[in-house]
């Protein structure tokens, strides 16, 4: 059935064309549509069944049936001749080509450099040279009709070119007409190759000829030049003055073009400027301030960074806000005060010098920043930093006597120095300091490291830990300067617990407690946490057992202090500043007024609280509570106040001993200190410090009633106070500013409450009412190839169907077509057999037809 | 008499003495008891008990406990009215009797010796001098001294036990550590029973003595004392005791539930007839509604000594509410007022005092009843949120839930926090601080600016709170148990341990300690 099938098909696929084979009707099967779609074309309309099977056969024969036949057989034969199974190629091609690598075979295996060497040609396989021997006989050879030729041949030969043509032709002549075209190829080619090594040769000749003919030229010219000496000189000295014109010309061509292109630099800055820009700046970190006031924005990260100036390369050489102030110099001077010292010592420490001007470049090499007007200072190290150990020995001797030096003025007041000494003490430090300090691993050791310096000195010494310890300088810097934040602080909270307290150098620190934080805020938080959190924690305890507690010292005033300068207080909630109210609150309230100190260590936290909340203006009832319970103190002890209870001395402890002191009472700042130890004995200094408090404390007052002025409920909360002032305290017998005071107070507070609105609930967004129609939702269903990666995912998926079913199909046919040729093979065997068969029944028919008719002839 | 003639004891033979004391006792108590032949001998060991070594005491105490019992048991103590020593050598009696009468006699020394010794000043002298006489007393009821007249009369050692408490309620030294001591021994019941007894004897005796004036030392012991004493729940729980009665079990008080309650009720009423020292009044105030009110068998008895308390003021009243609570709630007491009473004592150190947990907690319960007039919720809501401008933050977290569970409850007193009808008219607050009627304070015309003050607290937990006013308040009332026992260090700790990640700072750059922009504390203060 295949084969008769197989039949028609192959031989319609050899004879007729495909415009033959789409024109016939029975070949076609047309692919019935069911939509027209219009504009579409489609590629399957029309299939021609007979002769993609027949193709698909044909290809199985070369590949399934050859493989088949292979099959468990382990030999075969690989025909390595070039291009045998190339179907493209022609013969003819084939052959040349073929002879060309046999050629370049052999002559790969001779010497390749000697070019004298002439390769043996052949003929047949037999050398030309020894046929060149046998001219008789090839002359004896040759046909008599082609006389001329032949004389060209033997001039061939005799001068050994250009007879390829001949000496082809007469064995073509000789043995095969037929393959005569094959034969010219053949002397095409070697006589190319003839010609060429021809040429080669001409070309080295000439070669070598001209290079004769030069040399000599030279030679001849030689013995010319002298006769032309004189006149070449003038034509020389005409062409020399153009030369370094051109050149100039050149160079300065050359260089504008390849000279590095100035960097657009920005411009320099004016004052207004700078003043916008930093005014913008301000604006947008007093909003973020506004915002975490409300609390109603979560801090994002990045306004850490926000306070950086634009050129900061955040590698914290340059220091928080006096780098700021670098930019804005004019006329090579800057003015500022203390910050002017601080960002000089910057650019000393880090040796470079960033922000001088390109005159200052040339004296880069001395090192000195000569800007300033400190250039003693400068000398004083720059002398110094070239210095080797036994100078710094010497150093170190006198740094002893400084030491000793130090533990004087410690044990004087140190604030008793004059400027110069000062100066001079600042400068000896100076000279005397390492400049490069290890980062201390414990408080121990920065304690060790500070301990006998003079206040400046100690200042140095911790920026110089800071900036050799740089966290862009190593690895582990960044730890290192972390932990000197938390030991700084303990060192500033020790000195503030010494007798007497060394609150200048406290002061000193500030600016870098506030530079180490602006680096660290993490770091920073956590200590300061961890130093409000046990203060509190023994506070507490304290109360638990006493019921009261004593006011925290001097070290955590100026601990809040700190966290005052280094966080916002003004957030409606921090991690730092929150705790740190509780702190100031539980203190306000738990610990008693007993002392004059402790009158003070009060007013100084009440001063803090104001300071919180003066931007927030956030309310603090202990606040007023405690200023009230002040105030009361002031008041005649026989007279009682509602809210208060008759209670022992302490509460006649701010009532004056004598009326007259107020006379020779002048107003000045109290002293930090005085939360330890009022210094005051006799009765009236006592009575002074307590005048300086009342003002204080009437002050505060006065600021809470600015601050607190509009909240609903103001008159409510400064009423016991407004009673207590109008009513109780003794202003009579004050002096006159605090008369002032006072007054001031009694207008800010008005007798009968304000006027308020009735509280109503905030009006809210009316709540839309339910919708009861049906919910349309117009892409009903499954919805495919919504991304990318689906419409990906489904196309890969059809296309491997696709192939599954394709293969699946192919093989279904592999092994019809196998089980096809198998049994053609059964078929053929038989059919030979069968043949056999019936040839041997035949000749035995005829045998025995032979044999009966010998019998029958016999028998006749 | 006999002890100081027949001293033999020297105390200068210091060195050897560690050890011959020892056995020097205890051979002349092993004599003793061997046979009355050594009977002087009684009186070497009574003198130890004198003696300055408080080992020695020690040692003795525990010899003459051990001859005593002994004694006791083997009846040689002249059992009846006690004649004097110089009756016996008078009196013809025979050498057995006379033998009682002294025996009985050193007895009696040995035990005026150990109450002396309660009051040494050593601990172990004072526990081993307690144990001994409770010994003493327990042999004594065993075999007692007196004669038992009639057939009704329980034997237990009724003066030996006045004798012991009696010095331990000491007007001069406080005993606590020895009463904790003699707590065991509290736990029998029959001993309680005549504690308890002693102690009123001893307070009325005392406290008669002294004019009634406020004795510090000896009523914290009685007080202290009366701590110790915890009757039992139930009845059948009763069957402890030291001494064991034959018969009459029945009739014997202490073995009755409901007489030893009356002693209790009789002990404590009798202790707080009389004028109390501040700190004891607070003390007992606190331990009243659950170890007194419930072991007494007419807890309204106390209603006298509750109303004084009450109307003493400030923390002590608040005190007294809880008992008062008690005797309202499950006693069915009348107190005219009481929320009146309740509402005057609102001041503003209610914030402040030490039991503010217990008051707001109470405070709770009261005003938790639907039924109260909406005048009287109003004006409780509006004095509460008047004194929060005093407060300190935990209490403000305490107060301002409550004010609105307050609101939740009576839904009337919303218009405190909502009044739409007069919305745009401004008014004066008509809230009367001053006035002692809460009908009479107009609270329910006002509403809680006070709360919209504290919206701009400066704790961020507490501005939360009072914002909570600002919208319709959702249904579910706050849980007020959690935020009552609030301190301030558990306030910071939300702060400080609390994991922000962004820390933000200030931008103001710091120059010195006392040069920021917003100064206040340098204007007042140098670093000087």
């Amino acid at each position: 059935n295949s084969s008769r099938k197989e039949g028609p098909a192959k031989a319609l696929l050899h004879k007729a064309t495909s415009s033959q084979i789409k024109n016939n009707a029975f070949e076609v099967k047309i692919n019935r549509k069911k939509f027209d779609v219009l504009g579409r074309k489609s590629k399957h309309d029309v299939g021609l069944p007979g002769v993609s099977r027949s193709k698909a056969i044909n290809k199985r024969k070369d590949t399934l049936l050859k493989e088949f036949r292979l099959k468990n057989k382990a030999n075969k034969f690989v025909d390595r001749r070039f291009g045998e199974y190339d179907t493209k190629m022609a013969p003819e091609d084939k052959i040349l080509q073929r002879f060309a690598l046999e050629r370049q075979r052999t002559q790969a295996k001779k010497d390749i450099y000697n070019l004298n060497e002439e390769e043996e040609l052949t003929h047949y396989g037999q050398s030309l040279a020894e046929i060149e021997k046998l001219t008789d006989m090839v002359d004896s050879d040759s046909d008599s009709d082609e006389k001329g030729l032949l004389s060209a041949e033997l001039t061939a030969s005799n001068f050994g070119g250009g007879g390829g043509l001949l000496r082809k032709k007469r064995p073509g002549e000789n043995d095969e007409d037929e393959s005569q075209k094959h034969k010219s190829r053949q002397e095409l080619i070697e006589e190319l190759i003839l010609k060429s090594k021809q040429e080669k040769r001409e070309r080295q000749s000439q070669k070598e000829e001209a290079q004769e003919l030069t040399e000599k030229l030279d030679q001849e010219w030689k013995s010319i030049q002298n006769l032309l000496v004189h006149k070449t000189p003038k034509a020389e000295r005409m062409e020399e003055p153009e030369k370094p014109k051109l050149d100039d010309y050149d160079v300065m061509v050359r260089e504008l073009g390849f000279e590095m292109k100035a960097q657009p630099s920005e411009k320099l800055k004016t004052p207004e400027e700078l003043a916008k820009e930093e005014r913008e700046r301000l604006q947008k970190l007093e909003a973020d301030r506004l915002k975490r006031m409300l609390g109603d924005v979560e801090e994002n990260a990045t306004q850490k960074q926000s306070h950086l100036s634009a050129d900061d390369l955040n590698d914290g050489f340059i220091l928080d806000n006096d780098d700021r102030k670098t930019l804005s110099y004019k006329d090579g001077k800057w003015n500022s005060d203390g910050g002017e010292e601080e960002g000089q010592e910057g650019e000393e420490g880090t040796g470079g010098e960033e922000e001088e001007d390109d005159e200052d470049g040339e004296d880069d090499g001395s090192g000195v920043d000569d800007e300033d007007d400190e250039e003693e200072e400068d000398e004083g190290e720059g002398g110094h930093s070239d210095l080797d150990s036994d100078q710094a020995s010497g150093a170190e001797d006198e740094e002893e006597e400084e030491n000793d030096e130090g533990e004087e003025e410690a044990a004087k007041a140190k604030p008793a120095l004059s400027e110069e000494e000062r100066k001079a003490m600042q400068e000896a430090a100076k000279a005397e300091l390492p400049y490069t300090f290890a980062a201390p691993e414990s408080f121990s050791d920065l304690k060790a490291l500070l301990d006998g310096h003079s206040a400046e000195k100690q200042r140095l010494i911790v920026e110089r830990i800071q900036k050799c310890n740089h966290p862009s300088l190593a690895a582990g810097n960044k730890a290192k300067l972390e932990k000197l934040f938390g030991f700084l602080l303990e060192y500033v909270g020790e000195l503030a617990m010494r007798t007497p307290p060394e609150l200048a150098t406290v002061n000193i620190f500030i600016p870098q407690v506030y530079a180490l934080c602006q680096l660290f805020p993490a770091a920073a938080h956590k200590v300061m946490q961890s130093l409000l959190g046990d203060s509190a924690h023994s506070m507490e305890e304290s109360i638990e057992v006493k019921g009261r507690a004593a006011f925290p010292g001097l070290d955590m005033m100026i601990y809040l202090k700190i966290v005052a300068l280094l966080f916002p207080t003004s957030d409606f909630r921090h991690p730092v500043t929150t705790p740190a109210f509780v702190y100031i609150s539980q203190a306000l309230t738990k610990c008693p007024v007993t002392s004059l100190e402790s009158l003070s260590a009060g007013l100084v936290l009440c001063s803090l609280a104001v300071e919180f909340v003066s931007l927030s203006q956030r309310f603090v009832p202990e606040l007023i509570n405690f200023l009230l319970g002040l105030l009361h103190m002031a008041v005649p002890a026989d007279t009682l106040v509602p809210p208060f209870k008759q209670q022992g001395k302490a509460s006649k402890l701010l009532l004056l001993s004598d009326a007259e002191a107020s006379n020779s009472w002048s107003r000045k700042a109290i002293p930090l200190t005085s939360v330890h130890r009022v210094t005051a004995s006799t009765d009236l200094e006592k009575d002074h410090y307590r005048l300086s408090v009342l003002h204080t404390c009437l002050d505060l007052v006065k600021r809470c009633t600015l601050l607190y002025r509009q909240l609903p409920s103001y008159v409510q909360i400064f009423q016991p106070v407004r009673t207590l002032l109008a009513k109780h305290l003794p202003v009579q017998s004050y002096p006159s500013s605090l008369q002032e005071l006072h007054r001031e107070i009694l207008e800010a507070i008005p007798e009968t409450p304000s006027k308020h609105a009735p509280l109503v609930f905030e009006k809210k967004k009316p709540i839309p009412l339910k919708l009861l129609e049906p919910k349309i939702v117009l892409d009903y269903g499954k919805k495919r190839g919504n991304t990318k990666e689906e419409r990906e995912r489904e196309r890969l998926k059809h296309k491997y169907k696709k192939e599954f079913k394709g293969a699946l199909r192919e093989l279904r046919k592999d092994t019809r077509f196998l089980a096809q040729a198998k049994l053609s093979d059964i078929m053929s065997r038989d059919a030979e057999r069968k043949r056999k068969v019936k040839e041997l029944y035949g000749s035995l028919a005829t045998q025995e037809g032979e044999w009966k008719a010998l019998r029958m002839k016999k028998r006749k | 008499m006999a002890p100081s003639k027949k001293s033999s004891v020297k105390q200068s033979e210091g060195g050897n003495s560690e050890i011959s004391y020892k056995k020097r006792i205890n051979t002349k108590t092993e004599l003793l008891l061997q046979s009355r032949r050594h009977a002087n001998d009684i009186f070497d060991v009574l003198e130890y008990l004198q003696s300055e070594k408080e080992k020695e005491v020690i040692f003795a105490i525990n010899a003459c406990q051990k001859i005593f019992c002994a004694l006791l048991e083997r009846g040689d103590l002249y059992v009846g009215q006690l004649p004097s020593e110089e009756e016996m050598v008078e009196g013809d009696r025979d050498a057995d009797e006379k033998y009682h009468i002294f025996i009985r006699h050193r007895y009696s020394n040995c035990v005026e010796l150990l109450l002396d010794n309660i009051g040494h000043e050593v601990f172990q002298v004072k526990e081993a001098a307690l144990t001994a006489l409770m010994k003493f007393a327990a042999a004594e009821g065993q075999h007692p001294l007196q004669k038992l007249e009639f057939s009704n009369h329980y034997n237990f050692p009724l003066e030996l036990i006045l004798a012991v408490v009696r010095c331990l309620l000491s007007g001069t030294e406080d005993m606590a550590l020895l009463i904790s001591r003699f707590q065991e021994f509290l736990e029998m019941d029959d001993v309680r029973y005549y504690v308890m007894s002693s102690i009123r004897d001893t307070i009325t005796r005392v406290m008669d003595r002294n004019k009634r004036a406020v004795m510090p030392v000896f009523q914290n012991n009685v007080f202290t004392l009366l701590t110790n004493i915890t009757i039992p729940s139930q009845s059948a729980e009763i069957n402890n005791f030291l001494i064991r009665q034959e018969g009459k079990y029945e009739d014997w008080k202490a073995a009755k539930l409901k007489e030893q309650k009356r002693a209790f009720e009789q002990t404590w009423l009798t202790f707080l007839k009389y004028k109390l020292p501040g700190n004891m009044y607070k003390k007992v105030l606190v331990i009243l509604h659950d170890s007194i009110l419930p072991h007494m068998n007419d807890p309204t008895l106390m209603i006298d000594f509750l109303s004084a308390a009450y109307s003493v003021g400030g923390a002590v009243s608040l005190l007294a509410l809880n008992g008062l609570f008690v005797l309202i709630h499950q006693h069915n007491l009348d107190y005219p007022d009481f929320y009146k009473k309740l509402y005057n004592l609102l001041d503003p150190s209610v914030f402040h005092v030490k039991y503010r947990a217990r008051f707001f907690h109470l405070a709770n319960i009261f005003l938790s009843s639907s039924h109260l007039p909406v005048y009287l919720v109003a004006a409780f809501v509006k004095r509460l949120s008047r004194l929060a401008l005093t407060a300190p933050p935990t209490g403000l977290l305490i107060v301002l839930p409550f004010i609105c569970n307050l609101i939740r409850r009576h839904p009337s007193c919303r218009v405190l926090i909502h009044r739409p009808s007069a919305a745009d008219e401004l008014c004066n607050d008509p809230y009367v601080m001053d006035e002692e009627d809460p009908a009479k304070c107009h609270a329910l015309e006002s509403s809680l600016w006070e709360l919209k003050t504290l919206q701009s607290h400066y704790h961020p937990d507490v501005a939360k709170a009072a914002k909570a006013v600002n919208q319709p308040l959702p249904g579910l009332e706050d849980d007020l148990s959690k935020l009552l026992e609030l301190t301030t260090f558990e306030l910071m700790e939300r702060d400080l341990k609390s994991q922000s990640l962004a820390v933000p700072l200030e931008f103001d750059p710091a120059g010195g300690l006392l040069k920021s922009a917003k100064e206040v504390l340098g204007v007042h203060f140098s670093l000087e």
